[in-house]
């Protein structure tokens, strides 16, 4: 360790040497009685008003109803109001009046304190190297390879025990972001209500938010699908119907027949990091994600046309059933919702 | 060590005396008897800070921690972190019969039904957002003053990681609710997760126990919010603290005031009344936010619902510009061999980039030490004008940071502005990059700039705006010589030294060891320091004297002469002096 490591950079009398520190000032309190004496009462009187605000504040606890309405007071809620105003006043009170009692009154004298080098003195440093040398040849971990080299094993092996319970944190993805409920036949409601739909109750242009029927459906007198398990189900199957000119849809190849008059149905998902799509600009047929702005076609196959994410909006075939009403005809035949590794190994639908 | 024994006075007249003295006498007594105390007490009751406002930051960081830690604990006793489906009947009619997450019942049921929930619901929200943007400022303060300096890099890594564990920790609390914003939030982590590579899909299902969004994420991240972070936050604050202490605090240059000594008010009773009174007032004004400025009013987002949405989804503002890196990525992914997708649009700026700026962030004072050379202790404090090239790096951080978080809220400037996102979009993709390369080159130039006119104060003195002609017509300003203590402290820094590497090869011709490397970092050193303007030498500063007394044998002759104003040129006293004619 060198010297120069230790050194304590220093300004040296170049070009003016150091004045020294400036003679004390009296503060106007140190001097004038009154003026102390005026400061010894603001002090007080900002604590005395501390404990003031403290009683108004259970005053207003027991006085101010809180309920449904958290805009009476301007907006504010009135009890909100008022045990925040008395708790911030109560508080801030006792704050200034600490401070200004440390600057008006308490010693104003400035002291110097010196001070010492971050590291040890080189004794020290000697002593604790001989020490530990001490201690590690009477361990005699040197000399005992096959403890030490063992020890290390075992405590390396340890560090299993520490990461394999984890395991059943969560079960393993297998295929299931691969699938959603849809499958062949069931019936695309809409996501109020679950009403089915029909091609002639939609206009040119209009969006519908749908799911799929059987979140509606009950077996039993319960629902099929209820609390957690259709939160689940329902993050991978939302999905919008929207009804366009036929003239403007412009189909991939296979997927000619995946409408009906026009309508055609995607994912809800975003493909980039999964949020609901919701803005629908009806003239561009152009579905806007409100949480990074990708921007998907859906007149040309949910293609991506702006933002972030990379893969088109996977689309769900659509048919009609036997009373005229809006069907799908298989499972999404891709992954929906945000892109992973694995998501184009695995071949989804039929 | 200390001078304390001359400060050991009071204001009062009278000694003061204890009202007991042998009740607290002996309660002392035996505490020490057990632990000690006194010769603790005896090194640290007197202890030094100096005082300067920029000090204060950091504390406001510290004391909003505080009120984080009350506040949370009053939280703690209603809100029921479980997604387990139930019926809202609570005051607020407008979701009454409506099923919801116990998570989000409970929030609604301390908002409306507990007294001052709402209160302590508002203050917590509050305090976490000026908690993390105190430390952020805090850390700028000490990089702009070469604060992190030796021996202080260590408790910079240590600050570094407290600013990344309280965004981590401020978004593991807004998530808790489970009101449709905040669900919004946890279904982008979740996407961000499945983006890594390879581990992405088996990150997720851990995290959520399954398919998202499963019914163990709210339980698992209140655990992680009331216990895993709060206790390394406390760990590493308390760390922080100890090497402050150890350290001493920072002071800025001036006359007596060195890089061995530290001036300022003793701990006892100043700065505890000081600080202590500080502690009082940021939670105050937290009190009074929480009462006027709603903050996250999950009544009226709604329950989390997978399939819905509201328009402008933002996180809290300290996750704004990773959200922003992720709306202005270009849309890339790559299609490996087995088909295996690396999707680079979300795992580069949400994954990947945060990370690296910490890791930059944290890196800072070991860079600037190995292109500096510089090993050195330094407790006296830089102006960010006398480190140009450091001021510059850090406002080109900033910048960076301000186009991302610029873009994190694109689509609410494309509104308010009437632009379109897309251009903004693409603006923002070319800003990142050039901004922050603008920023560093005007900010360097703007420092030397203010080195240069320090300079001229000093050689020359201050402009008193007297002007004086002379015999021949020719007119002059009057300089004002600087006063000691000023000139003093302008003066106090060191000269910046350029790195020179060794001669590169020796006699034979063979390159010294690491001689590429040097060769580096001389020129980042020149870089560095090779423009800045130094402070003037001993005899640059006699000389610029030397010219401001034949400035005033020049201006002799004129003197006792009716050129009114004249007498305030600096050279004169100044006393009862008034100008003869008010000007109208």
């Amino acid at each position: 360790m060198s010297i120069d490591k230790r050194e304590v950079s220093a300004i040296e009398a170049d070009p003016i040497a150091d004045p020294g520190l400036p003679a004390h000032q009296p503060r106007p309190t140190d001097t004038d009685e009154y003026l102390e004496k005026r400061a010894e009462r603001q002090v007080a009187t900002l604590f005395g008003l501390s404990t003031l605000f403290v009683i108004l504040f259970c005053v207003s606890y027991f006085v101010f109803k809180i309920g449904d309405d958290p805009t009476e007071i301007l907006g504010f809620g009135a009890s909100n109001v008022a045990l925040g105003g008395c708790l911030g006043l109560a508080l801030l009170c006792i704050g200034v009046g600490m401070i200004q009692w440390a600057r008006k009154l308490m010693s104003d004298h400035e002291i110097v304190e010196f001070r010492h080098p971050g590291s040890s003195s080189d004794e020290d440093r000697t002593e604790t190297v001989a020490i530990l040398q001490t201690g590690l040849e009477e361990s005699g971990i040197g000399r005992r390879p096959l403890i030490r080299n063992s020890l290390l094993g075992a405590m390396g092996a340890l560090g299993i025990v520490a990461i394999l319970p984890l395991r059943d944190l969560g079960p393993l993805p297998g295929d299931k972001l691969n699938h959603t409920v849809w499958k062949k036949g069931m019936r695309v409601v809409q996501d109020v209500g679950g009403n089915p739909i029909k091609p002639a109750d939609m206009e040119i242009g209009q969006l519908v938010n749908g799911e799929p029927a059987v979140f509606f459906e009950e077996k039993d007198g319960e629902p099929i699908y209820d609390g957690v398990a259709l939160q689940v189900q329902k993050a991978k199957a939302a999905v919008v119907i929207v009804k366009m000119q036929p003239d403007d849809i412009t189909p991939w190849p296979g997927r000619e027949n995946w409408g009906v008059d026009g309508i055609l149905c995607y994912s809800k998902i975003c493909t980039h990091v999964g949020c609901p799509i919701s803005l629908w600009e009806q003239q561009t047929h152009h579905l806007l994600c409100p949480c990074h702005q990708s921007t998907f076609d859906l007149a040309d196959n949910g293609k991506v046309i702006f933002g972030p994410a990379a893969r088109h909006l996977p689309q769900l075939p659509l048919a009609l059933d036997d009373e005229g009403y809006l069907i799908a005809t298989s499972d999404f035949t891709e992954a929906v919702g945000p892109s992973f590794w694995e998501r184009d190994t695995i071949k989804t639908g039929e | 060590m200390s001078r304390t024994e001359s400060v050991a006075r009071t204001n009062g007249t009278k000694a003061s005396k204890a009202a007991k003295p042998n009740k607290v006498g002996a309660a002392a007594e035996w505490a020490d008897d057990r632990l000690g105390l006194a010769t603790l007490a005896k090194k640290n009751l007197r202890k030094v800070f100096p005082d300067h406002w920029s000090f204060m930051l950091g504390e406001i960081a510290l004391w909003s921690f505080i009120v984080l830690l009350l506040t949370g604990v009053f939280l703690t006793l209603w809100f029921r972190p479980s997604m387990v489906e139930v019926v809202y009947d609570g005051s607020y009619s407008q979701l009454r019969g409506i099923k919801m997450s116990e998570a989000y019942a409970s929030s609604l049921h301390l908002s409306f039904d507990v007294r001052g929930g709402l209160l302590m619901r508002q203050m917590h929200h509050w305090a976490a957002m000026v908690f993390i943007a105190a430390m952020m400022v805090h850390l700028l303060r000490v990089f702009f003053t070469g604060a992190f300096r030796k021996p202080r890099e260590l408790n910079w890594v240590i600050g570094s990681l407290l600013l990344l564990l309280g965004t981590l920790e401020g978004f593991t609390g807004y998530s808790l609710p489970d009101d449709l914003l905040s669900g919004t939030g946890i279904r982008a982590a979740d996407g961000f997760m499945k983006s890594m590579p390879v581990v992405g899909t088996y990150m997720s299902f851990f995290l959520f126990g399954g398919e998202f969004p499963g019914d163990s994420i709210i339980p698992r991240l209140y655990t992680i919010h009331v216990l895993l972070i709060p206790g390394i936050l406390l760990a590493l604050i308390g760390a922080h603290m100890l090497l402050l202490v150890y350290h001493k605090h920072t002071q800025w240059p001036g006359p007596g005031r060195t890089e061995q000594n530290v001036v300022g008010y003793p701990m006892l009773p100043v700065y505890m009344a000081k600080a202590g009174g500080f502690f009082f007032v940021v939670f105050g004004v937290l009190g009074l936010m929480g009462a006027l400025l709603t903050i996250n009013p999950v009544w009226r987002f709604g329950p989390y619902n997978p399939a819905e949405v509201t328009a402008g989804s933002q996180p809290d503002w300290y996750m704004g510009w990773p959200d922003g890196a992720l709306r202005i990525m270009p849309n890339w992914e790559t299609h490996l061999w087995n088909n295996w997708t690396l999707s680079w649009n979300v795992f580069l700026p949400i994954i990947v980039l945060p990370g690296l700026m910490f890791t930059i962030v944290m890196m800072l004072p070991f860079l600037e030490q190995w292109i500096t050379g510089d090993k050195r202790e330094h407790h006296l404090l830089e102006r960010p004008r006398n480190a140009p090239s450091r001021t510059g790096l850090m406002v080109a951080l900033m910048t960076f940071y301000a186009i991302l978080w610029m873009a994190g809220g694109n689509d609410i400037l494309a509104i308010k502005l009437k632009l379109s996102i897309n251009q903004i979009t693409y603006f923002n993709r070319a800003a990142v990059f050039i901004g922050p390369v603008i920023a560093f080159f005007i900010t360097r130039r703007w420092c030397i700039s203010l080195q240069r006119a320090d300079n001229d104060k000093l050689l020359h003195g201050l402009e008193s705006g007297v002007i004086m002609r002379d015999a021949q017509g020719g007119y002059t300003e009057k300089h004002i010589p600087l006063p000691v203590d000023k000139a003093y402290t302008l003066t106090a820094r060191a000269r910046d030294e350029v790195y020179v590497p060794d001669s590169e090869a020796d006699e034979n011709g063979v390159n010294a060891p690491g001689a590429r490397l040097n060769k580096l970092r001389s020129r980042f050193s020149r870089l560095w320091y090779g423009d800045n303007i130094q402070k003037p030498t001993k005899a640059e500063l006699e000389e610029g004297h030397h010219h401001a007394e034949l400035e005033e044998a020049h201006d002799a002759p004129l003197e006792g002469h009716a050129a009114d104003g004249h007498q305030f040129d600096g050279r004169h006293d100044i006393e009862d002096e008034h100008l003869s004619r008010q000007h109208d």
